[in-house]
């Protein structure tokens, strides 16, 4: 059966990845996952320089869902190459490298680090962090900052980009078109929603930050709606997330137009959720005749009998 | 390496309109769990709540032949999985992943072993208790509770031979006060060329009374630090806790994964 899937030049062995901040950087679950059965992992946002991050607390719970507002701590770019990378390589994951920056330098700078580095599959650009006060969501909030990373960075790399956009915009789509008019392989969508949530007894946000991302299965639908409007915008392949929690969660994406998914809240709940999302894909594939899982994408049946029905 | 499994409720001890305790049939985790280590629970199906909790491991619960069968968790119902745990039946299911985390490190005799309990606190040293006794080290449990009817399971410690010195906020049992109050009149009575080992777990007001006494007095001390988790696996970077870094920074460390115990002389309490 063929699971595999096309992200520009990059062929994944199934749409499977593990979402970027919800992953460490891929080593913390070598012992319980497999990570070469996953379609890629992506490792959790690199600056530069290494970072702290916010203080604790740094998460809150919702319904179906949480709010985090880590601060993207991390080791920075150089130790992750030394550190982190033979050992990713060594269990042959598939390594996407998010990227983060302050400054449209930062992100040549490490984006250019990376190019230089053996065994990594793609980079994806984190323009879409609500939670630090540079960088990221200034750049993805707006159409020309979206432009300048991705043209910068495509200057710099061969690697496969995929910007990571923000839904904290009205508009999504144009966002991803911007992204494909400046070079973009692809795009990932969504990170979190900018969200808050105060405890009434004693009046002060639960969160450290004051405001969070929120995700999990709460934000699905409007990320799965995200996803179908960018299908409709641009050519180049998407990767959808947002709340995934089954296997019907992540085929829900592609049909509406994704090429591969991210899943990061519910491996929280659920390390061991890899094997069983692979194992639904593959009924799912069976029962339906599909022959390949790539025919699969955006094939969202929108005929106006079905669109009078849902009452759209 | 940790495991998940579906456990099944053997039983629910209510121990107050609050607390219980809550016994579950899970020999691989029992089997290899260490002193201090923890699970995470997902303490009902679906998705609200969500995320799992971490849980210290109580008690290594044995068959009738001693081998390991299952472990038991000390709750306290703050929110809305702890009063699932607190509610559990018998028979049901509960996904458990553990064991995880840093051990405590088992000090050895003639050393003897003080252990600093506040509330729900004394989770972690129902184990540890038993692993002092095996090691024949002296030991005391210094035990604050808010009152009499939360001082829990203190046959669990006699039992072990652990000497018990004991606090109630509201004076209906033991000393009245705080729990610092006693072991610093121990540490300051003490030889300090006799070793001794702290280890505290508690709110983080004691935790943090506790480490700068041990510091004061020159003793070792390990805190068990409790944070909101997301994982449990080093995933999501939501446990962390300040801890001074080698060149006079500070470091946020991962409680699941370089804690829960950690370095109390090591930790920035403020």
């Amino acid at each position: 059966m063929d699971l595999s899937v096309q992200i520009g030049s990059l062929t994944l062995k199934n749409p499977l990845i593990a979402a970027s901040g919800c992953f460490g950087y891929g080593v913390e679950y070598a012992d319980i996952v497999d990570l070469a059965s996953l379609g890629g992992v992506a490792v959790k946002g690199l600056f530069l320089a290494e970072r702290e991050g916010h203080p604790a607390p740094r998460i809150v719970e919702t319904p179906a869902g949480m709010l985090n507002a880590i601060g993207l701590q991390g080791i920075g770019v150089r130790r992750f190459v030394e550190e982190q990378l033979p050992e990713l390589r060594a269990r042959r994951a598939t390594v996407i490298v998010n990227i983060c920056g302050t400054t449209l330098e930062e992100y040549v700078e490490v984006a250019r680090i990376l190019s230089d580095a053996e065994g990594i599959a793609a980079i994806e650009l984190n323009i879409s962090c609500p939670n630090i006060k540079e960088g990221g969501m200034t750049f993805g909030c707006s159409l020309t900052g979206t432009s300048d990373v991705v043209s910068a960075v495509r200057k710099v790399t061969r690697l496969p980009i995929i910007p990571k956009l923000t839904p904290n915009v009205t508009d999504v789509a144009s966002f991803a078109r911007a992204s494909e008019e400046a070079g973009a392989d692809a795009v990932s969508l969504v990170n979190t929603f900018l969200a808050m949530v105060i405890d009434v007894e004693s009046r002060r946000p639960r969160i450290s930050n004051v405001v969070g991302g929120l995700s999990g299965p709460a934000i699905r639908p409007i990320a799965v709606r995200m996803v179908y409007e960018c299908r409709q915008a641009v050519k180049i392949p998407i990767v959808g997330m947002g709340g995934i929690a089954d296997a019907r969660d992540a085929l829900e994406f592609m049909i509406a137009g994704a090429s591969a998914v991210q899943v990061g809240t519910a491996n929280f709940v659920d390390p061991y959720i890899w094997p069983k999302l692979l194992e639904g894909i593959t009924d799912y594939v069976e029962r339906h005749q599909i022959a390949r899982l790539s025919d699969l994408i955006g094939t969202v049946d929108i005929r106006n009998d079905a669109y009078e029905r849902s009452g759209a | 390496m940790p495991v998940d499994v579906a456990a099944e409720v053997i039983a629910n001890h209510p121990l107050s309109g609050d607390y219980n305790v809550l016994a579950l049939a899970a020999p691989a985790i029992a089997a290899s769990a260490q002193p201090g280590q923890f699970v995470m629970v997902k303490a009902g199906p679906g998705q609200d709540p969500l995320l799992r909790r971490p849980f210290s491991v109580f008690e290594i619960l044995r068959d009738e032949a001693g081998s390991p069968a299952g472990i038991s968790l000390l709750n306290k119902r703050v929110g809305a999985s702890t009063a699932l745990v607190y509610a559990a039946k018998a028979g049901q299911l509960v996904a458990c992943l553990g064991p995880l985390g840093r051990p405590f490190s088992v000090v050895e005799a003639p050393a003897e072993a003080w252990m600093v309990a506040g509330g729900v606190g004394l989770a972690p040293f129902a184990t540890l208790a038993e692993a002092l006794h095996a090691r024949g080290v002296r030991s005391t449990l210094f035990y604050g509770a808010r009152r009499a009817a939360e001082l829990f399971c203190l046959n669990v410690f006699r039992d072990l031979d652990i000497e018990l010195t004991l606090t109630t906020e509201d004076g209906s049992a033991g000393e009245h006060g705080r729990i610092t109050a006693p072991l610093e009149r121990r540490l300051r009575a003490g030889s300090a060329d006799a070793p001794v080992a702290i280890y505290a777990c508690g709110p983080e007001g004691m935790l943090a009374a506790t480490a700068k006494l041990a510091t004061a007095y020159r003793r070792p001390c390990q805190v068990s630090v409790e944070r909101i988790m997301g994982c449990g696996l080093g995933g999501c970077y939501s446990c962390v806790v300040p801890m001074r870094s080698e060149h006079g920074g500070v470091h946020h460390v991962r409680s699941c994964l370089s804690g829960p115990v950690l370095a109390g002389d090591q930790i920035v309490w403020d």
